[in-house]
């Protein structure tokens, strides 16, 4: 009856967050007395995928049909529910990603699981089985049972303090039934940013807002993102007038960021986007007006000119 | 061509969150309730379909009496009727069941929703409508065109976007920028209030229980550092915060 992790794979490895994830698992596993199964969908080699032994997994089913080469929700849905079937789990755990979510959501509707998002803590398990979630945009937490024979939870970043052991896991192939229903939506083209770090993913984020002035400017703030190996971020305003690409908006209203340093740039901290990075671990904010409002939700803060403060951080971050 | 709407009524994204009961409610005394903001999208672009194409555009609540002044709202902007689940939405699950079995009986050629709701976030309504309709879901989708029976949509991907082709029926969490977000009109208001609103009564149960809410530890005092010595921030990251 182990405990499945559902992972994700990019550029042949396994994703940051699903190593966060894998961890998580191979804890309540531990709690449960059984062990973490890693069920991974896509193109890796077998030493990549035995790496998720150092997170707590002893087993990864990898499923490595070229019909699962796009993320197809639907058959990668199927693909979780057939591995929860042969394992005979009731736990699944995953990490929160727009992928994530929708697989899960679709695998909950299939093993009739109850499933509860924005996981922020280890689960309590002295009086059924009880879970904290983050709700509101990170504005409140709830403590939430989860009553199914049959659970999944969706993690944030940040959920657990990792610690890697050292172990392998063996790694096995898995051939589940895929279902020609499952192919029914066609993906026509595909247009990523070549830009290496993920913004969900990333420890080290840097925005900036409308403060920035325009688009020619944002080489100041990709420099400072540069120096730090941090992801870029923006306000809803700048991807709104197409200063930077929709992806990079962060807030209420666009991605939701719990690095460990968010660094904020001539951004005035409207609720709508503290909303979408208030559990960062660390907020810095750069802003010329001292009375700015996300002053008040920063641990540290410069009233300066992001055209001086910039790159003079920049450079001492190279000097480190 | 037949549209359904789900929409949820929440918080206004400015409204200060407090609980009551001994943190067990919700406390919605001086809150101003609106349609979720990534609903509003999805209702906007289904009106939009509708002058395009013809047909008729349903919103949908599962909720309590006291969301029929959103639901109103979205009849003003463009929907034709409406209906309302008669109770408290507790869990996805549950959610997911009255959407589906209202859906499954209307037999709706597309069911637009929001990405999530703005008060739980979880992001999976859809997901689980479209497994148990066994229709496809998809969202994020920023772009939707309609020609015929197929839908051709942009959706966001971390770090980008894909284009994806599929047949109707399907269940779609909509997002920014699919649609401009529609105000009513004094026309849409008056109308609003005669059109159609059908309560229902739930099937189904909760999956999980909502025991108790919690508010995060405040922030301590924000340390500031002066202009002139900027580059001291870098110190204090990397041996007070330890975050480099
Ligand atoms: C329903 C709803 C949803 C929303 N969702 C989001 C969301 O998801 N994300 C989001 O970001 N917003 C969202 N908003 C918008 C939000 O309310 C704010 O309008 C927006 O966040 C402001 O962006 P900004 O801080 O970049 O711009 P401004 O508010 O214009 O702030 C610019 C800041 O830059 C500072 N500045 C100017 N020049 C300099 C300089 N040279 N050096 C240093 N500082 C300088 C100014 O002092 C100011 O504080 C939403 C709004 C609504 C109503
Ligand atoms: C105790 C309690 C009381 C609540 N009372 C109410 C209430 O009175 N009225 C209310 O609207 N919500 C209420 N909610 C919130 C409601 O439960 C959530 O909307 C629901 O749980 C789904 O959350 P989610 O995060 O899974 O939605 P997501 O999966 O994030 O939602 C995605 C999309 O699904 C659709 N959707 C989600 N929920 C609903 C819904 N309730 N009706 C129609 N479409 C929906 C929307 O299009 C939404 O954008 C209450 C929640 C709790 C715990």
């Amino acid at each position: 009856m182990s405990v499945i992790i559902f992972t994700e794979i990019d550029n042949g490895a396994l994703k940051k967050s699903s190593l966060e994830a894998v961890y998580y698992g191979a804890e309540v596993a531990k709690m449960k007395g059984t062990t973490a199964t890693v069920l991974a969908i896509g193109t890796a080699a077998q030493d990549e995928l035995s790496k998720a032994g150092n997170f707590g997994a002893t087993k990864v089913l990898h499923a490595n049909d070229a019909r699962l080469a796009t993320g197809n929700i639907q058959a990668y849905a199927d693909v979780l529910a057939s591995a929860v079937a042969q394992e005979g789990a009731e736990i699944v755990v995953l990490a929160k990603s727009s992928l994530g979510d929708a697989v899960a959501a679709r695998a909950a509707g299939k093993l009739k699981a109850s499933i509860v998002s924005n996981v922020t803590d280890l689960p309590n398990l002295s009086s059924g089985f009880k879970v904290t979630r983050s709700i509101y945009t990170g504005k409140a937490f709830a403590t939430v049972e989860l009553k199914g024979e049959k659970k999944i939870i969706a993690i944030k970043k940040n959920a657990v303090s990792v610690v890697e052991s050292g172990n392998t896991a063996n790694v096995e192939p898995f051939t589940p039934n895929l279902n020609d229903a499952d192919f029914a939506v066609k993906v026509t083209g595909t247009h990523k940013a070549s830009s290496s770090i993920s913004l969900p993913e990333a420890d080290l984020v840097v925005s900036a807002g409308r403060g920035l002035k325009g688009p020619e400017n944002w080489a100041i703030v990709e420099d400072l993102a540069n120096a730090l190996g941090a992801a870029t971020a923006c306000s809803k305003p700048v991807s709104d007038l197409d200063w930077r690409p929709h992806h990079e908006h962060v807030g209420q209203t666009g991605i939701k960021v719990s690095p460990n340093l968010y660094i904020a740039a001539g951004i005035s901290g409207a609720i709508q986007h503290l909303a979408g990075v208030n559990s960062s671990k660390v907020i810095v904010v750069i802003n010329k007006d001292p009375e700015a409002p996300f002053f008040k939700a920063a641990d540290y803060g410069i009233v300066g000119d992001v055209f001086d403060v910039l790159p003079r951080l920049t450079k001492a971050v190279k000097a480190l | 061509m037949k549209i359904l709407v789900c929409v949820t009524s929440v918080p206004d994204t400015t409204a200060k969150i407090s609980f009551t009961d001994g943190d067990t409610k919700f406390n919605k005394a001086g809150v101003t309730f609106i349609t979720g903001p990534y609903d509003d999208y999805a209702l906007s672009r289904a009106v939009e379909l509708k002058e395009a194409h013809g047909g008729t555009v349903t919103v949908l609540n599962v909720g309590e009496a006291d969301s029929e002044q959103v639901i109103r709202k979205c009849l003003a902007i463009g929907a034709d009727d409406a209906i309302r689940v008669n109770c408290e939405p507790k869990d996805s699950y549950f959610t997911a069941t009255q959407i589906a079995t209202i859906a499954a009986q209307e037999k709706y050629d597309l069911i637009l929703m929001g990405r999530e709701s703005i008060d739980f976030n979880s992001g999976v309504v859809h997901g689980l409508v479209g497994e148990m309709l066994g229709i496809p879901s998809l969202s994020p989708v920023m772009k939707l065109e309609i020609d015929g029976t197929t839908a051709k949509m942009t959706r966001e991907i971390e770090g980008g976007k894909e284009d994806i082709e599929a047949s109707l029926p399907l269940v779609l969490g909509c997002q920014e920028p699919i649609a401009e977000w529609k105000i009513p009109n004094m026309r849409g208001i008056m109308t609003a209030r005669t059109k159609p609103l059908k309560v229902v009564e739930p099937v189904g149960e909760d999956m999980t229980i909502t025991e108790k809410y919690a508010l995060p530890a405040p922030k301590g005092a924000c340390k500031m550092i002066a202009a002139e010595n900027a580059e001291e921030l870098i110190a204090l990251l990397k041996n007070e915060a330890k975050v480099l």
